[in-house]
């Protein structure tokens, strides 16, 4: 018995000894915050953090009061020290009392909450309206009424470290996870009104430090709303379990002053409409995808091209673009070598789409086939490219090559 | 053959406490898989489709393998030896219930072999995610269909019995809480159960005969699954904790040697817990959109709950209050699950406002208050509840040295594993995600090692019980009567309790209740 007692007491020191240098870490990363939720930056961040510190206070006072008694009575009331117990086993009035002070301090709790809740309802009076939907596995922003509209998706760096054995330190990434390639662009000071919707499964967008956080629902609307106080880059990410790469969509906010954010936004109306997805990430198919089998008859004629000024672009800057393009979009479920995953993810090498009439191939990259999503996202310079590409890379040799205008008339 | 054939209540709640070790062993093996690729961020061993089917898998198997066959199981022991009757009421239906969850488990594991791999659209089935998934979907659907008839038999059963195989003089509130609390959550089980049943059924028959219940865009609804999801889930929260608190009600009195303080608040409070659970479901739904009206009314909902939880707590310290207590490895399991399991419900207060969950919802904060109470709450419980009662079922004392060890080891390992992830999970981290962004490495890196650590020191218990149950010679024998301050029916029989106890009804004076009146 005392070997039990030394032995346990070494423990116990050896557990003091870590929660003390894990408290002093703590301590030094205090201003980071990465042990405590982020006061955030908005008036109802700080409430929430507010509220969130109060209702931990309460419970370190009771547990601290409970445990107090608990162990109290552990010590003074074991055998050795108090033999004979007592008989006591009821009293109605230490029973109303018990359940009278709780009821109380919740309605402490519950009152300032309720206040706090109700102004994260009050959606009316918005300067801007922007719509976010969540997609399998990126987000798209469009600002409301300002005719721009992007996607964000994982930063290509962070996008190469998260594969599998891909040698690469995330350390040496910077923001790794909490990066994307286009930045939800938002100004401090005004009342920014978001409606969530998504397009495929139920998705999650939550933004710690504006305390903000709502599921995006395929057929739903949801509502919810911010003004940023200080100018700054904000990092999230997706909080709903959604899929495979669930854990590689995340969210940033920059919140610019009112001047830097109407010239960013003009910049964006001035034509430079982000062709999100060349550069960027994670996008795949989900788990479910039959072999497509898609057989139109449709021959693979030249199609005229439409007002843009797409010049036929040569084959071999085709495949070279349709090769980013792929591995942005397409490696992911259909993997680097075209061979995919089957039976979930169909094999590209030979497949009877990529080799079949090049209309319907462009058709099911716009459209998407049962689990496989649309990308119209994508321009159609992009799709011309990656069709191109997907026809003639992993050994299929079909030949021929798509253009943008071709993708244009198909969309 | 006997264990196949046999309709004794005894050797069926055997086979339930033997069949959830197993799974415990199971989904805490799919844990460590879990916790071994969150120990560095980026990807180390597994893909992030298989560790979705892990966390999904987990899920599944501790709580409808592990948790719930458990507590049965000990219902099957202990209830008809508490109340004084030969068995439970519908024998052959008991050996049923038990023999479809091999079966069940078997079908639910097997879809790891298929191609596509296991379920991985997390335990609670959302659609449409959960339509995405292969061959595993339909088999997982089965697979929890007859879990539910499994737990609907046996709640049936229980519900039963204790209505009407009392021995004479037991009247109901004379009942050990033990009793009284599965008696609830049988009622419990028998409500939802069904609900349950309903929701994966339209799942099933959106995927493959074109129905649209949850389909947006046939004129269903998403959120109509979670509402019904949840009208079935928050009640089985309270499933999976109810005879947890029945078992500490016994422990604790014994130990201390007093009586329950306040007997009948207790039952009340059981009652009052379970009536709650029903209208508080919109809990797990407040980031969903719900109109501020229902936001507010759930709020208030959830945050009642915790009343009649704190006055079982107050009744167990006051239970303990002036006692004469002695610190067995059943007693350190009991006190540890207060302690423990009321830092599991005062997250759960922080949780219930709502305007502060749009920051916990789905973070590990979550995590680490639902892990609290299901872990040192109910599984501290079961554990305590085995090491009270195998010296009557085995007639040998367990190895008390080696249980304190593995009462001690196991509180610290698992606030190591747990703790850190109140942290994270306020810092930012989501759950079910197999990566994360490098300032969560710290955190995370303890609670690996913690989870290992566990993991490992649970074989001290695995030592101890196989010791009782399959080598026991050379063991010292039980007494009749085990711990000093007992009270109740099932010390009044020899240990180990023989093959049919109560064929002759006993007689219940106030030496053989467990409490006064």
């Amino acid at each position: 018995m005392s070997n039990l007692n030394r032995s346990l007491r070494a423990a116990a020191v050896a557990l003091t000894v870590g929660f003390a240098s894990l408290a002093a870490r703590a301590a030094d990363t205090m201003d980071n915050a990465y042990w405590n939720m982020p006061k955030g930056v908005t008036d109802v961040s700080h409430e929430v953090f507010a509220l969130h510190m109060a209702a931990f206070w309460v419970c370190v006072v009771i547990g601290v009061v409970v445990f107090g008694v608990m162990f109290y009575s552990v010590f003074a009331h074991r055998r050795s020290k108090h033999p004979v117990p007592a008989t006591f086993h009821h009293s109605t009035l230490v029973e109303i009392i018990w359940t009278a002070i709780p009821f109380v301090i919740l309605i402490g709790l519950a009152v300032p909450a309720a206040g706090t809740l109700i102004k994260e309802y009050d959606t009316r009076n918005a300067d801007m309206t922007i719509k976010i939907t969540g997609y399998q596995w990126k987000w798209q922003y469009e600002y409301v009424g300002e005719n721009v509209s992007f996607f964000s998706t994982l930063e290509k760096r962070a996008n190469e470290a998260r594969q599998l054995h891909s040698g690469i330190d995330p350390k040496t990434v910077p923001n790794y996870l909490h990066d994307v390639d286009n930045y939800l662009v938002l100004p401090v000071g005004k009342k920014v009104r978001f409606l969530l919707t998504s397009n495929d499964v139920i998705h999650g967008w939550w933004m710690p430090d504006l305390a903000i956080k709502k599921d995006a629902i395929p057929g739903f609307i949801n509502e919810m709303w911010t003004k940023i106080n200080e100018p700054g880059i904000y990092r999230g990410q997706c909080t709903v379990l959604c899929g495979r790469d669930h854990g590689f969509m995340p969210i940033v906010v920059e919140a610019k002053s009112e001047a830097d954010y109407a010239a960013w936004l003009e910049k964006m109306k001035g034509g430079e409409t982000v062709a999100a997805a060349t550069t960027t990430a994670s996008d795949a198919v989900v788990d479910s995808a039959q072999p497509a089998a898609v057989e139109a008859p449709v021959e693979a004629a030249p199609v005229e091209v439409a007002a843009a000024p797409a010049a036929a672009v040569d084959k071999d800057d085709l495949m070279k673009a349709g090769a980013k393009v792929y591995a942005a979009n397409c490696q992911v479920c259909h993997q680097a070598d075209g061979t995919g995953l089957p039976p979930s993810f169909p094999s590209l090498v030979g497949g009877k789409v990529v080799t079949g009439p090049i209309d319907a191939h462009i058709t099911q990259v716009l459209k998407g086939k049962n689990a496989m999503p649309p990308f119209p996202q994508l321009s159609d310079a992009d799709v011309a490219a990656v069709v191109t590409y997907e026809r003639n890379a992993f050994g299929n040799k079909v030949g021929d090559a798509a253009q943008a205008g071709q993708v244009a008339k198909l969309r | 053959m006997r264990w196949i054939k046999t309709t004794n209540h005894k050797d069926l709640g055997t086979l339930y406490l033997w069949f959830s070790f197993a799974m415990f062993f199971v989904g805490g093996l799919m844990s460590l898989v879990i916790r071994a690729e969150l120990f560095q961020p980026g990807l180390q061993f597994i893909d992030p489709e298989f560790y979705n089917q892990m966390i999904t898998l987990h899920a599944l198997v501790m709580i409808f393998g592990g948790v719930m066959p458990a507590f049965v199981g000990l219902a099957n022991w202990m209830v008809p030896m508490m109340i004084g009757c030969s068995d439970l009421a519908l024998p052959r239906v008991n050996n049923w219930g038990f023999w479809i969850l091999p079966f069940a488990f078997a079908m639910l594991l097997s879809t790891l072999f298929l191609p596509g791999g296991g379920p991985a659209g997390g335990w609670t089935l959302y659609p449409p995610l959960v339509l995405q998934g292969g061959a595993s979907f339909p088999l997982t659907i089965f697979a929890i269909h007859m879990l539910g008839i499994s737990s609907i038999t046996g709640a049936i059963n229980i519900v039963v019995t204790i209505m009407n195989m009392r021995a004479p003089g037991m009247t109901l509130l004379k009942m050990p809480l033990f009793v009284w609390t599965w008696l609830i959550t049988a009622y419990l089980l028998i409500a939802v159960m069904p609900v349950l049943a309903g929701a994966v059924t339209m799942l099933l028959t959106d995927k493959y005969f074109g129905t649209s219940f949850f389909n947006a865009a046939g004129g269903g609804d998403p959120v109509m699954f979670e509402h019904i999801f949840w009208f079935f889930g928050h009640p089985e929260v309270y499933i999976m904790i109810l005879p947890a608190f029945g078992i500490i009600s016994t422990i604790i009195p014994t130990f201390a040697r007093k009586q329950l303080f306040g007997y009948s608040s207790m039952v009340y409070a059981t009652a009052s817990i379970a009536f709650l659970s029903f209208i508080v479901w919109a809990h797990h739904m407040f980031t969903v959109g719900i109109p501020l009206a229902g936001e507010l009314f759930f709020m208030f909902s959830t945050m009642l709950i915790a009343v009649p939880t704190g006055v079982k707590v107050f009744n167990w310290l006051a239970t303990m209050w002036r006692g004469s207590m002695t610190f067995e490895t059943p007693m350190l399991f009991a006190i540890g699950f207060v302690f423990l399991f009321t830092i599991g419900g005062f997250s759960g207060i922080m949780l219930a406002l709502a305007p502060v969950d749009f920051q916990y919802h789905n973070s590990y904060f979550v995590v680490a208050h639902f892990h609290y109470v299901l872990v040192p709450g109910a599984i501290f419980s079961i554990i305590g509840g085995i090491y009270y009662w195998i010296p009557k079922w085995t007639g040998v004392m367990y190895n008390e040295t080696l249980g304190k060890w593995h009462f001690w080891l196991s509180a610290i390992f698992i606030n190591i594993t747990f703790f850190p992830q109140h942290f994270v999970g306020l810092a930012g981290m989501p759950r079910r995600i197999p990566d994360y962004a490098v300032q969560f490495t710290d955190f995370n890196q303890i609670s690996t090692i913690g989870a290992f650590l566990y993991f490992i020191a649970q074989f001290l218990m695995v030592y101890n019980f196989l010791r009782c149950a399959l080598f026991r010679k050379g063991m010292a024998p039980a007494k009749a009567v085990v711990w000093e301050g007992a009270h109740g029916l099932e010390w009044t029989v020899p240990s180990p309790a023989p093959y049919h106890t109560f064929e002759d009804p006993p007689h219940v004076g106030d030496d053989e209740t467990a409490h006064a009146h």
